[in-house]
């Protein structure tokens, strides 16, 4: 039986804030710094969003039928095509109408909802779903969490929401000696199917590729597929950043050509079948139940949620944020939900992480703020206006 | 006079206070020559003449005072020492010094040294070579002045050539003392030793507070006979109360300072939580910058008030008067403070003040609320009452203001001139 090669790309884009000063509270409610959001988003959409949209369109129609991906594109990224540069939608459309590619479903704002509030995750939820629909006329299938955040308890309100297939990390705390080249389900909710990333061999190409300290430098296509072949089990699931193709890795590194041959190389091999991951749930029965009573993400070397719920500063403001949910619940004004949930972009807590030792580099990169401190300090500012807008609706 | 800075180029309180000093004498009737490192032309001259020593050569020096000289090592610090810094102008200085990039020059006879006038790296360094040029200054005036008056520990050694040279009566001016800038077991030892020297060579010494005066005579040894108290003033002519409008309908206490622990900013946070508690419509407002800043942050965050207590960093001219302007309570509570003169610079703009008895303005200021530093529940006590009782924060705010007004640098100078006046008549 041949292997399968399972792609998905994440696309996403934080709603940044603009210097928000005390001064301010309670006298400008607009939170967003425009001018960097459009700057950034039409950046990466030259250097990658566009080009990488159009390799992969090659790629399908070089090998019909056979060359598939799959992408979640949060909400947030979407309103930010939508207002800056409408031809990446189109050009997403474009892949969208080869039927090689599923959309996943996310919360609409890149959040942590799901740690925290069950209402407030499951109307994320549904909240993208309308969006992917909309955008690209088609309802997702297959859910993957804000930076592949998964617990059984996620797992269970995934389920309940209607879907069958999930994706997460292959997080080696909980994995033990099991191989995240099978499909396996939730614990406690045997028919969620559960998609595990390979984060070796997604690592290979989303952080080592450029690297010329390593020791596998330059990868070629060949010796990538020589890889996939000795990895043993049925399914590699290869999930990554999509910006890491002309973005964090540039594009004189090679990265796209190493995309544009490796399809043919992967093909021509004659081992391997690429699929989508509802496609993957349906071709692969769990070999096993997987246990996971805390929270597990693909960041950082801990693999867990402590990027964004690490310290006091973010525990303070996240869980100023999500007290706001009651007092919410009974308030029916767009422009206040929308401001909600941009402030819940997992994004903005991690500008306050501060472990800046192993994972730093990849912390600082992302960041617009010279320290934890001022992101904190500029989010509770904002947050702080926000919660006289909601109490002054409320009264 | 010697001095290390004067307005409009000026890093902290010192220079602000030298020029008060000097209009007020001028008032009385005592004209002065002040002298500073490095003055920049742009200085009001109208109550005093301004030597720049950048502009002195050196020359004639006596042997007594080479000597005297030799013992002073010069040694580049690391720290930045802060003489004498209030409100924190100082860390914005200390970026500017930082960008500049000043080429060392070595000092000869008939040389001029360009001083930097500022507080950083090689300020021992400065304040050694200041010691020469200002001897060289005082004896090149020396029929022109009668007394020689140095403020605070930079000046001091010039001051004592000075004197050394001419044989004329030294008064020297605490305004800040190593134990207000570290902690007991923290002092810098060659700054102690430098002001020590200076308050021993002293025919009088000048404190800010009484306060200041019990930490010279029982910190320095000095003989309390020759310590006396001229309280500090304020100048505020020409200054109009900014009318802003405001943002958040709460009442707003704030801490306006550099956030390090001489200030006490940690109690005015553990306070705000206790406040926050009894009643929500109320904010707190934390605006400067220091080392203790992060710190604070992760208190406040601790503390879960965050959505209450907001940080402001660094604030600079106009957004003072503006944080003043947005606020109904003013605290310093400050754990060492040799006088404090934001409190008075609250009230005038109709801000009622809580201030620790740890500070000098504590001894003057009659309708400032005043509480110890470290008495977490009073200060709690006082923020509540002035931000629910209007007759008590009414009352507070219109005699504070008349009172901080009558604190004038010609009263105060006129126990200057009386010190002048003891220690010619010796």
């Amino acid at each position: 039986m041949s292997k399968d090669i399972c792609f998905y790309f994440q696309v996403h884009q934080p709603t940044r804030l603009r210097l928000y000063r005390f001064f301010d509270i309670g006298k400008d409610s607009h939170y967003y710094d425009d001018y960097t959001n459009r700057t950034i988003l039409r950046r990466v959409a030259q250097k990658c969003y566009l080009p990488m949209n159009e390799l992969l369109l090659n790629e399908i129609r070089r090998h019909p039928r056979k060359f598939k991906v799959a992408f979640s594109i949060s909400g947030s990224a979407l309103e930010q095509f939508d207002r800056y540069a409408p031809e990446v939608l189109d050009s997403f459309r474009a892949l969208a109408d080869t039927g090689c590619v599923e959309f996943l479903c996310e919360t609409y704002n890149h959040s942590l909802s799901s740690l925290v509030s069950p209402t407030e995750f499951k109307h994320q939820v549904a909240k993208h779903a309308e969006a992917i629909r909309n955008y690209f006329g088609v309802s997702p299938k297959t859910f993957r969490n804000t930076e592949l955040i998964y617990s059984n308890s996620i797992g269970e309100q995934v389920y309940k929401m209607g879907f069958h297939t999930m994706l997460t990390e292959g997080a080696r705390h909980i994995m033990g000696w099991k191989s995240p080249n099978y499909v396996y389900c939730d614990e406690t909710q045997p028919k969620l199917k559960l998609l595990l990333r390979n984060y070796g061999l997604s690592d290979d190409i989303a952080f080592r590729f450029s690297n010329k300290d390593w020791a596998e430098w330059p990868l070629t296509a060949e010796k990538y597929v020589e890889w996939l072949k000795n990895a043993e089990g049925e399914i590699v699931n290869l999930f990554m950043d999509y910006e890491t193709f002309g973005e964090h890795q540039d594009s004189d590194s090679g990265i796209f050509e190493f995309m544009s041959s490796l399809p043919d190389a992967v093909i021509r091999s004659g081992e391997f079948d690429f699929v989508t991951p509802s496609q993957a749930a349906r071709r692969h029965e769990a070999v096993d139940e997987l246990s996971a009573p805390e929270a597990i993400s693909w960041a950082d070397e801990e693999r867990d949620t402590s990027a964004w719920l690490g310290n006091e500063l973010q525990k303070e403001a996240f869980s100023k944020l999500y007290g706001l949910v009651e007092k919410l619940s009974i308030i029916d004004d767009a422009v206040l939900w929308n401001d909600f949930g941009h402030l819940q972009e997992s994004d903005h807590f991690y500008y306050m992480c501060t472990k800046f030792f192993s994972d730093g580099d990849v912390h600082k990169y992302f960041n617009p703020y010279e320290t934890p401190y001022e992101a904190f300090i500029n989010y509770m500012n904002v947050l702080s206006d926000f919660m006289i807008r909601i109490n002054e609706h409320a009264e | 006079m010697f001095g290390w800075e004067f307005p409009p180029h000026i890093a902290g309180g010192l220079g602000t206070a030298c020029e008060g000093i000097v209009k007020g004498l001028a008032h009385n009737g005592v004209q002065t020559i002040f002298v500073m490192p490095s003055a920049s032309g742009d200085e009001d001259q109208s109550c005093t003449r301004i030597i720049d020593a950048s502009d002195v050569a050196v020359r004639n020096v006596s042997s007594t005072v080479d000597e005297f000289l030799n013992k002073v090592k010069f040694i580049n610090v690391d720290s930045n020492l802060v003489p004498y810094s209030d409100p924190d102008d100082y860390f914005d200085a200390i970026e500017r010094m930082k960008k500049e990039n000043r080429t060392e020059t070595t000092v000869g006879f008939g040389q001029k040294f360009k001083f930097s006038g500022k507080y950083g790296a090689n300020l021992l360094e400065e304040v050694s070579r200041y010691a020469q040029v200002g001897g060289t200054i005082a004896m090149a005036h020396e029929s022109e002045f009668d007394v020689i008056h140095a403020h605070d520990w930079l000046t001091y050694l010039a001051g004592i050539a000075a004197k050394e040279l001419t044989g004329k009566p030294l008064v020297v001016h605490v305004h800040a003392t190593s134990f207000d800038r570290g902690t007991d077991d923290m002092v810098d030892s060659r700054v102690y030793a430098i002001e020590r020297r200076g308050m021993e060579a002293a025919d009088r010494v000048v404190t800010v507070s009484d306060l200041t005066r019990n930490i010279v005579i029982n910190k320095y040894g000095i003989n309390p006979s020759k310590v006396v108290t001229v309280h500090n003033a304020v100048d505020f002519s020409g200054r109009e109360n900014l009318d802003v409008e405001r943002g958040v309908k709460d009442k707003v206490v704030t801490f306006l300072g550099r956030i390090t622990f001489q200030k006490g900013p940690e109690y005015f946070i553990e306070a705000a939580a206790k406040v926050i508690k009894r009643t929500r419509n109320v904010r707190f407002v934390m605006a400067g910058s220091g080392d203790m800043m992060n710190r604070a942050i992760r208190q406040v965050a601790r503390l879960g008030i965050a959505d209450r207590f907001h940080f402001t960093g660094f604030l600079r001219g106009k957004d003072v008067q503006k944080m003043f302007a947005l606020s109904d309570v003013y605290i310093m509570p400050s754990v060492s403070e040799p006088f404090g003169i934001s409190p008075l610079e609250a009230m005038r703009s109709n801000v009622p003040s809580i201030i620790s008895h740890q500070s000098g303005a504590a001894e003057v200021l009659k309708y400032a609320l005043k509480v110890d530093f470290w008495d977490v529940d009073a200060l709690a006590d006082d923020i509540y009452a002035l931000v629910t009782y209007p007759a008590l924060s009414d009352f507070a705010s219109k005699q504070g203001f008349d009172e901080v007004n009558e604190l004038k640098w010609n009263n105060a100078t006129v126990k200057l001139k009386k010190v002048y006046e003891s220690v010619l008549n010796k």
